[in-house]
């Protein structure tokens, strides 16, 4: 299934730790230019270094599909709830119309990929959220498949881990996706009161509604380095304020230091790092 | 008569001052103009009727924000007995913007709280215009808590235009504190009634949101995004925010239509604000009935009924 995923994907390449990616397209630019240094970077290169500039560590968005193929072990990953589509609750303007494009732009039909794989051999249920679907927004679908991912954990238990990437709660579905925020917490409150392990990765970016739910709740919060992580845009604090904000408000690095998160994880570091807490959780102390 | 007049208020004002100005001058002159005053009166009915019952989303939205709307602690004062403040998160301060404390309802004490606005600038500065920082969230949950503890049920009413936005609030972890509150009150084992009284702004009125009822007053919005932010966003323009508000469905009864809240509280024709005890008495009657089922209820199967709500929220 998630090579389906793959073979539908336009702007994507597969990333799997310690293989050479093929190409898919023969049209994807050979070169891209950094937006950390400037440097100009060999894509296929880059697509080796899991999407991080070799010269200044920028770490590049990756897809859901990236994301999912960077973390678990090859070939044990099982999607979940892959049917679910999105439907215009609200007949909102505009929608329908974005809902394809973003299909098409991205090969997913809603803003996560959920589902079961091993990470060293341990076995947990996964989700990533994808950045390029109407920017990662929650809606009924991206708050339905975490619920039922959740709802699998507590049955089975198995730990959770979920990788955000979100610009917040989805506009064209109006209190649907609001509701999806409560609806996400309290599924995580009962994974809770199971006593299961939820590890919540912050990813550029992670803002509003999802941030402010199910993002915000895990036992233990990573981010990658530089990510956008807030609850408010920039642009509303700096109206709100009449000020400049500094440089690194709302990055991981600002709510590391605000004590927040736990760590920041480089991404060449991030499977090391989920297998060791993964492992650290496998038995009662 | 409200200080504040809407634009579609403005005929009802005109009608209002003449009727006004016909009883003065009867009552000066001596002269017997009840039969004027009576036509006058009935159009005045009519014309209430006529622009009340056929508000547009932008005219609820705007009477949903009138400045003279019952705030937060008016409620408290008309609906309750009692009340005792209850301020500070116990970590960094206690946030105006949010109000709570214990009172009596109907003898019964009970914890109430509620986003706090202003009636005019003044207050408003005060009040941080209804927009809490992270303590106010966390004041709330640690009110909520206080009342599980103490078998005490929870009114939660609902007014702000959501959380504030600003630094301190982001070093001090507003979306932790919004998550925390939906993660808490999921849980907690004891009944909470929550009541959207004006306006429900995003993530930081559905921080004060998850209980087990939802209800809306009659003119309240219910928004995952501002008018203005919607008409940003969708036409790069925050001046059609009007038609904004239609396509965002944010209106009780839309929202009651759609299966998202559970009731409409109905207001006194021409609104809350200008009949606040009327507006009072409607939610007096609907929080008795709902406590009266809800305290039958054990608190396992509370707490259950509550995810349940939630969980099926959804379309696809
Ligand atoms: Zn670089």
């Amino acid at each position: 299934m998630l090579k389906d995923l793959f073979r539908k994907q336009k702007r994507y390449i597969t990333v799997r730790p310690g293989t050479v990616p093929e190409r898919e397209e023969e049209k994807e630019p050979l070169w891209i230019k950094c937006p950390g240094c400037g440097e100009i970077l060999y894509v296929r290169e880059l697509e080796k270094g899991l999407k991080v500039c070799s010269k200044c560590r920028y770490h590049f968005r990756l897809s859901a599909p990236e994301r999912i193929a960077a973390t678990v072990d090859d070939n044990t990953f099982q999607e979940l709830d892959g049917d679910l589509q999105a439907v215009d609750p609200l007949s909102f303007p505009g929608y329908r119309s974005k809902l394809s494009s973003a299909e098409q732009e991205t090969g997913m039909r809603d803003a996560i990929l959920t589902g079961q794989g091993t990470i060293d051999g341990r076995s947990v249920l996964i989700g990533a959220l994808e950045p390029n679907f109407v920017m990662g927004s929650m809606g009924c679908i991206v708050g339905e498949k975490i619920t039922r991912l959740i709802e699998r954990a507590i049955e089975n238990k198995l730990p959770v881990i979920l990788f955000s990437a979100s610009g917040g709660a989805r506009m064209q579905e109006g209190v649907f996706s609001l509701m999806q925020m409560a609806k996400t917490s309290a599924a995580i409150a009962r994974l809770h009161e199971a006593g299961i392990l939820y590890v919540s990765v912050l990813t550029d970016p992670t803002t509003g509604g999802v941030l402010a739910s199910f993002a915000a709740l895990g036992d233990i919060i990573l981010a990658e380095p530089g990510a956008l992580i807030g609850f408010a845009g920039r642009r509303v604090t700096e109206q709100t304020l009449k000020e400049k904000l500094p440089p690194d408000f709302q990055t991981a690095e600002f709510c590391f230091n605000h004590g927040l998160i736990d760590l920041i994880v480089p991404r060449n570091e991030m499977r090391q790092i989920l297998a060791q807490i993964l492992s650290l959780h496998s038995e009662r102390g | 008569m409200p200080n504040v007049i809407l634009d579609f208020e403005k005929p009802l004002l005109e009608l209002e001052n003449r009727i006004a100005e016909l009883k003065q001058y009867a009552g000066e002159k001596g002269i017997d103009l009840e039969a004027e005053i009576n036509i006058l009166e009935n159009r005045l009915r009519d014309l209430k009727k006529e622009i009340y019952e056929n508000l547009t989303p932008w005219q609820r939205t705007q009477l949903a924000r009138h400045p003279e709307r019952p705030n937060a602690l008016d409620y408290f004062k008309l609906l309750f007995t009692d009340f005792l403040p209850l301020c500070g998160d116990r970590c960094c301060g206690d946030d105006p913007a949010l109000v709570g404390g214990i009172a009596r309802f109907e003898g019964v004490p009970v914890t109430v709280i509620g986003h706090m606005k202003g009636h005019n600038t003044k207050e408003n500065l005060a009040r941080n215009f209804g927009m809490p920082n992270p303590e106010g969230f966390r004041k709330a949950l640690r009110l909520a808590q206080q009342a599980e503890k103490f078998g005490r049920s929870v009114i939660s009413l609902i007014d702000t235009p959501g959380a504030y936005s600003g630094a301190g609030a982001e070093e001090r972890g507003q979306a932790w504190a919004i998550a925390s509150n939906l993660f808490a009150f999921s849980r907690l084992k004891t009944p909470i009634i929550v009541i959207i009284t004006g306006e429900g702004g995003s993530g930081g009125a559905l921080a004060l949101g998850v209980g087990d009822v939802l209800l809306m007053l009659e003119n309240a919005i219910f928004s995952v995004i501002s008018p203005e932010g919607c008409a940003a966003i969708l036409w790069k323009d925050a001046q059609r925010a009007p038609e904004a508000a239609s396509v965002l469905k944010l209106t009780a009864s839309e929202l009651l239509s759609l299966g998202l809240i559970d009731g409409v509280i109905p207001e006194p024709l021409g609104g809350a604000h200008r009949d606040p005890e009327g507006t009072a008495d409607n939610i007096r009657a609907e929080i008795r009935r709902r406590l009266q089922e809800l305290r039958q209820i054990d608190a396992e199967q509370l707490v259950a009924a509550r995810w349940g709500r939630l969980r099926r929220i959804g379309c696809f």
